[in-house]
């Protein structure tokens, strides 16, 4: 039985085009970047070509470019560094976010208030998990040192205005942050479009390796150093770079960027498929997200009544992989706070289910996961 | 390949369960792993001394190497609704309960049965040291496991045909010796990891000052009495004494003294010498047959009446609603109700249930 992999927003395998690009660099161009011979220039070389094309599809400088080791590093550093050094420079206290900021962001706000006696306030979100910038704009203060939305949420796949957001963070003159992990992987990634000063990136999430992502940080903006040491990274990660991760990461995202409008439009036509038949023929399941405003590859349910976590057994035990946003593998499922906190009753929130495509799911796999999912929903709601 | 069947095992990243799994994909089945996740006092992430984060992850490990699936589900309320109320409940009511009784019966079989069912399991195994026996085209008899030392028979009397029916022992045909060297055979990474405990959602494996944190009104002191009445000094709450506690009590006598019955209409530790301990009569109530079929005629069988114990010869006379009276040939002085009374037939477990009086 050949498994089918549904769970690209929880990591997709590498491109073989990326691999292809890597290998180099792991045997050839193994030196360091820092080191003056031939060997060190070969391997800087790739680095800054790396820092080039990633800054070339961002639509910013080279030296805007930060290389960190995944998304939530540079969530991290993103807003860790921004408020701290905004503190410092301007006395600002106030951090503004989204309550279904992904854990790097949420985890992090909440250290920064706790450790670091900043203010912590929660943007409100619509039923679909939407953050408004009317909202925003009642909210924003001179004090607010950082605000972060995340351009798109990774359990209900719901868009964000990031744009707009970012106008409105401009004009007050407060640093604004977009967790783009999921976003990049579908979406164009022009930083100037979307008036953000930072925005993280993850390359696992579009076919580049894991252990390795980036941070976009506006020319002018001071950050404190996620991990000091050495002067890698203009000061603010400090280690030997991770050459041959970097390299692949730069062509995966040059490929997806190239690629993302012809993939997404492959992706939207499974996605609406999968969408119309669960709410056709599974009873009592619900959308969840914005039914258009949403990631192209990003369908996500709540099933009453069902155990999101062990739905995902059984279904990985037909052949089928997906995920669930209350499900975790250690089989001590809490009810999704995302769901919760976009108003869903406790019958519903420990059964979410989410189904997200990739560029090499077929149609026929589709149909064998949808002519399957009624009769494991139904028996899950049996146990 | 389409008529292999599917079995799921419950794995605890321990020696047994990790090489049961191990023969059962030896013999070419299609091997699932499972692990339940149990309700504990340390809330929030579960530390149950059973399936701790450690054990999950060593199980895991296993299930990689031997290259089967495996999946962690949630019994967290379940087992807290059915094992740990009962248990408290038993308590305040002056019993010894066992909890691995209950939770094989409603959560290990029952919870995790359907469960294995839907994952699509044709059988459930465990590494309990039992054996079953086709005894005609349907039914199957409940063995002893071969290792005297390790029979976990006790345990699994509570049992019905359905699910017997439905599993397998993959152990029973060995010694614990045997299994620890098939674990270095199969080159399973088996750290060492104590035994699957008995009371493993008690956070210190006190279950004494569980029950202080979990029903404060069992801390209800009252006399503890004489056989005849006597008042000799004053016990903290029934339910911090055994049946046969010798220590402990506070009572100073001429000859050691023993807890001999809780007098729950008094509150009451009714203690005295230990021959008047001894009893060869109990009553038990609640029994599984294990066939099935309750037996029309008394019966000579083999009985124990804690799982440590040595079995005894007694006359059982079946009665009424799964109870039956057991008259004993030779007295015993630790009968304590709430334990499980277990009958053999040589090495056919028949059946049992929960100890009256």
């Amino acid at each position: 039985m050949k498994n089918i992999y549904l769970d690209h927003a929880a990591t997709t395998p590498l491109d073989s085009r990326v691999l292809k690009a890597m290998t180099p660099y792991f045997t050839q161009h193994f030196g360091n970047p820092s080191s003056v011979h031939s060997f060190g220039q070969n391997a800087a070389a790739g680095l800054e070509r790396a820092r080039a094309i990633m800054a070339q599809y961002l639509h910013c400088q080279p030296s805007e470019v930060v290389f960190t080791s995944c998304g939530s590093e540079s969530d991290n550093l993103a807003l860790r560094g921004a408020a701290l050094t905004t503190r410092q420079e301007r006395g600002a206290n106030h951090l503004l976010i989204s309550p279904i900021e992904h854990p790097a962001i949420l985890r992090t706000a909440q250290q920064l208030q706790d450790l670091f006696g900043f203010e912590l306030e929660f943007l409100p979100v619509d039923k679909y998990g939407r953050v408004t910038p009317a909202e925003v704009a009642k909210r924003i203060r001179p004090e607010t040192a950082v605000v972060s939305v995340m351009y798109a949420n990774n359990e209900v796949g719901t868009l964000n205005p990031i744009a707009k957001i970012g106008e409105i963070c401009r004009e007050a003159s407060v640093l604004f942050h977009t967790d783009a992990v999921q976003a990049v992987a579908h979406l164009p990634a022009n930083v100037q479009k979307l008036n953000v000063a930072l925005l993280s990136i993850g390359a696992h999430k579009f076919y580049g390796p894991k252990g390795v992502g980036a941070l976009y940080v506006r020319d002018g903006t001071t950050l404190i150093p996620s991990q000091a040491g050495g002067a890698q990274e203009f000061g603010l990660r400090a280690g030997t770079e991770n050459v041959p991760y970097l390299v692949g990461m730069a062509e995966a995202f040059r490929l997806v960027q190239i690629e993302h409008s012809q993939r997404s439009t492959a992706s939207k036509k499974l996605r609406d498929r999968i969408i119309a038949r669960v709410l056709e023929e599974i009873p009592h399941a619900k959308l969840t997200g914005h039914p258009s405003q949403r990631l192209p590859n990003h369908a996500s349910f709540a099933l009453k009544n069902v155990d999101g976590n062990l739905l995902v057994a059984m279904l990985d035990a037909r052949g089928f992989a997906c995920s669930s946003g209350s499900a975790c593998k250690t089989g001590n499922p809490k009810p999704s706070g995302v769901l919760t906190a976009l108003g869903y009753s406790p019958e519903w929130t420990k059964g979410g289910l989410r189904v997200t495509v990739g560029k090499d799911t077929t149609s026929d796999d589709v149909e064998a996961f949808l002519d399957t999912l009624p009769d494991v929903v139904a028996l899950a709601r049996e146990m | 390949m389409a008529d292999k069947r599917t079995v799921v095992v419950a794995m605890s990243g321990g020696v047994d369960s990790s090489v049961a799994a191990a023969l059962l994909k030896e013999r070419g089945e299609r091997v699932i792993g499972v692990m339940l996740r149990l309700w504990s006092e340390s809330e929030g992430d579960s530390r149950n001394r059973c399936c701790t984060v450690d054990a999950l992850s060593q199980a895991r490990y296993i299930a990689g190497e031997l290259d089967i699936p495996f999946y962690a589900i949630d019994a967290k309320d379940i087992f807290h609704e059915v094992v740990v109320k009962s248990f408290i409940d038993d308590y305040a009511q002056g019993l010894t309960p066992n909890p691995c009784l209950v939770c094989n019966r409603h959560i290990k079989w029952g919870f995790m049965y359907e469960r294995a069912r839907a994952l699509g399991g044709d059988f459930m195994a465990t590494g309990h040291y039992a054996r079953l026996r086709k005894k005609n085209a349907v039914e199957v008899e409940l063995l002893k496991g071969l290792d005297a030392q390790k029979d976990q028979s006790y345990f699994l009397h509570v049992l019905n045909q359905e699910m017997l029916q439905h599993t397998l022992f993959p152990l029973g045909e060995y010694t614990k010796a045997e299994v620890r060297g098939m674990a270095r055979d199969f080159n399973l990474p088996v750290a060492k990891r104590p035994d699957s405990q008995d009371l493993c959602f008690v956070g210190d494996g006190d279950y004494r000052e569980f029950l202080r944190r979990h029903a404060p009104q069992v801390e209800n002191p009252g006399p503890i009495l004489s056989v005849r009445g006597e008042k000799l000094g004053s016990h903290l709450g029934l339910a911090f004494y055994t049946i046969g506690q010798r220590k402990g009590l506070g009572v100073f006598a001429p000859r050691p003294l023993y807890v001999i019955a809780k007098d729950l209409a008094q509150n009451a530790l009714i203690v005295g010498e230990q021959e008047e301990l001894r009893q060869s009569q109990l009553t038990v109530r609640d029994i599984n047959w294990i066939s099935g079929a309750t037996p029309q005629q008394p019966f000579r069988a083999e009985v124990k009446i804690r799982y440590k114990a040595n079995a005894v010869w007694g006359m059982v006379t079946p009665e009424e609603q799964n109870q039956a009276r057991v008259k004993l040939e030779k007295p015993l002085h630790d009968i304590t109700p709430g334990q499980a009374a277990v009958f053999y037939d040589g090495e056919i477990c028949l059946g049992g249930g929960t100890i009256t009086k």
